[in-house]
């Protein structure tokens, strides 16, 4: 459910701002240095900071919120799921989407992967040789067309490797859940229960060698299934010759 | 047309000055707030910048607990990984690229495909042998588990396989030895990517945190991670302490990323490697 959400969000946000970056302003170095910056620094120090903004009373997030006219979130501590909070409507289960305090935790990943994203998205667009799009400028494709069907092909092998490797690290996200979420670690009600903290928990802390190791065992085959399928499906839509 | 342009520039320009505000806005929110008292750091609404300017959250998380010594175990524990992983990833992608040996190509493939196995799956087994050998909340516990780098002899052996092998018969004659030979002529040729890999080391060992929170249990053997996240634990509400204490734990790395920002940006890139 984490991946499913932080993977995409990640890639889509990082690739517009790579794209915008690539066209030639200004203070390119300073904008990287900025989106570059949470990628070095600890994810436990992020989390304490980012505990401290999505806190529901006293935090920065919900104050930004207040003085736009939005009634404050819950964030951490809200079990409900983020579609439910959006419509105002109790929903099934399926359509809830993640709970608020999972989105919270997309979101705090989302931050901190986008300066590595941008930076390999740059050096992929970077590999597009200027030919192709003075090709496109000649056949009179405007900005929308050229980003379809010439940066976004040519782009994919970059993208096909963000992809996986965002997916194998939101897989492995432990630090905040066990800092910023309950307590328990997991809360509220077990919707941020990640597969990582899931096998800290039963194999170190409760000392079930045996099951944390199975669950480990799991978690292995989930990554080797999700890279080959990965790989199968979107090697089909990757084209490699630049 | 050209109006239209510079509209087109400026909306870029703004979109992406959103996006640097948004990267840097919670360091800027942890350093406000560490500057404040306890009582002004719950004020709603709150401030941007401390009325009462203070530097009390640094000295009490500098003097009350044992953040001093938190930050020289991790130094200590850094230091020695990083110059295990450069011993050992030279001699074995000296020995990968530069030897005929037996099984050579199929031991590397082996070596290689371990590359793919994240931590959390080992990791459970890997605490059971420290624990076999009696290393819990020792210094062994925490480095030597780190100080063989797949990433590390894979990527030296790379840029070894592109020196000529001329060059190695030519130091021969010269009556050059084979680990002579390692240190004075390739290491030199090859030291973008021993500085990739230290930056990663350096990164990587100072923010590690899963394993050491499994391997010590007293204070005194903690790194600065795990330090920071018992002590988010137990003062969860003395914000200007924990945003202090935040702040000591990424100050280093901050520091060699200005420092060395052009180097690690680019080795991020061009390796692919994400910590």
């Amino acid at each position: 459910m984490y991946a499913l959400f932080a993977v995409p969000m990640g890639i889509i946000i990082s690739l517009i701002i790579a794209s915008l970056l690539n066209r030639g302003i200004r203070g390119l170095g300073f904008f990287r240095t900025a989106y570059f910056l949470p990628v070095i620094t600890s994810i436990v120090a992020v989390s304490v900071v980012w505990k401290w903004l999505y806190n529901p009373q006293r935090g920065l997030f919900n104050y930004l919120f207040t003085l736009v006219g939005m009634s404050p979130l819950k964030w951490l501590e809200e079990p409900r799921g983020i579609f439910e909070i959006l419509t105002g409507h109790s929903l099934p289960m399926l359509l809830k989407g993640p709970s608020l305090a999972l989105f919270s935790l997309v979101l705090l990943s989302v931050w901190k992967s986008l300066g590595y994203n941008i930076v390999i998205f740059l050096a992929g667009l970077k590999n597009i040789p200027n030919v192709y799009y003075e090709a496109a400028k000649i056949d009179g494709a405007g900005p929308i067309s050229t980003l379809f069907n010439v940066t976004l092909p040519l782009l994919s092998p970059t993208t096909f490797y963000v992809a996986i490797m965002t997916t194998i690290t939101s897989f492995r996200v432990f630090a905040p859940v066990w800092l910023m979420t309950g307590p328990p670690p997991g809360g509220p009600l077990g919707t941020t229960s990640v597969i990582v903290y899931y096998l800290f928990q039963k194999g170190y802390e409760e000392y079930q060698v045996g099951y944390g190791s199975a669950i480990a065992f799991v978690f292995f085959i989930l990554i080797l299934t999700i890279t080959v399928i990965q790989k199968t499906v979107l090697e089909k839509r990757v084209y490699y010759e630049v | 047309m050209k109006f239209k342009g510079r509209i087109l520039k400026g909306i870029i320009y703004i979109i992406l000055s959103i996006g640097a505000v948004w990267s840097f806005m919670p360091f800027l929110w942890m350093l406000s707030t560490s500057f404040k008292t306890p009582a002004e750091s719950i004020q709603f609404p709150p401030t941007w910048f401390p009325k009462i300017f203070t530097a009390q959250p640094y000295i009490t998380v500098w003097t009350k607990i044992a953040f001093p010594r938190y930050i020289m175990v991790s130094i200590i524990v850094s230091i020695a990984v990083l110059i295990g992983v450069l011993i050992t990833s030279l001699l074995a992608a000296y020995a990968f690229s530069w030897f005929n040996f037996k099984g050579r190509d199929t031991l590397f493939v082996g070596i290689l495909s371990l590359m793919i196995v994240p931590i959390p799956v080992y990791v459970v087994p890997l605490f059971i042998l420290v624990q076999r050998l009696g290393w819990i909340d020792t210094f062994q516990a925490l480095i030597i588990p780190w100080t063989a780098s797949v990433f590390g002899i894979f990527l030296l052996r790379q840029h070894m396989r592109t020196i000529p092998k001329d060059l190695f018969d030519a130091a021969r004659i010269d009556g050059c030895s084979r680990l002579r030979f390692l240190f004075s002529i390739i290491l030199p040729l090859i030291k973008p990517a021993v500085i990739t890999i230290s930056i990663f080391n350096i990164i990587s060992s100072w923010n590690s945190f899963m394993w050491p929170l499994m391997v010590t249990n007293s204070d005194k053997m903690r790194p600065i991670q795990v330090g920071l996240a018992y002590f988010s634990q137990g003062e969860s509400t003395n914000y200007p302490a924990l945003m202090a204490a935040s702040t000591i734990a990424i100050l280093p790395l901050v520091i060699l990323f200005f420092i060395a920002q052009r180097q690690i940006i680019e080795s991020y890139s061009r390796s692919g490697l994400k910590e």
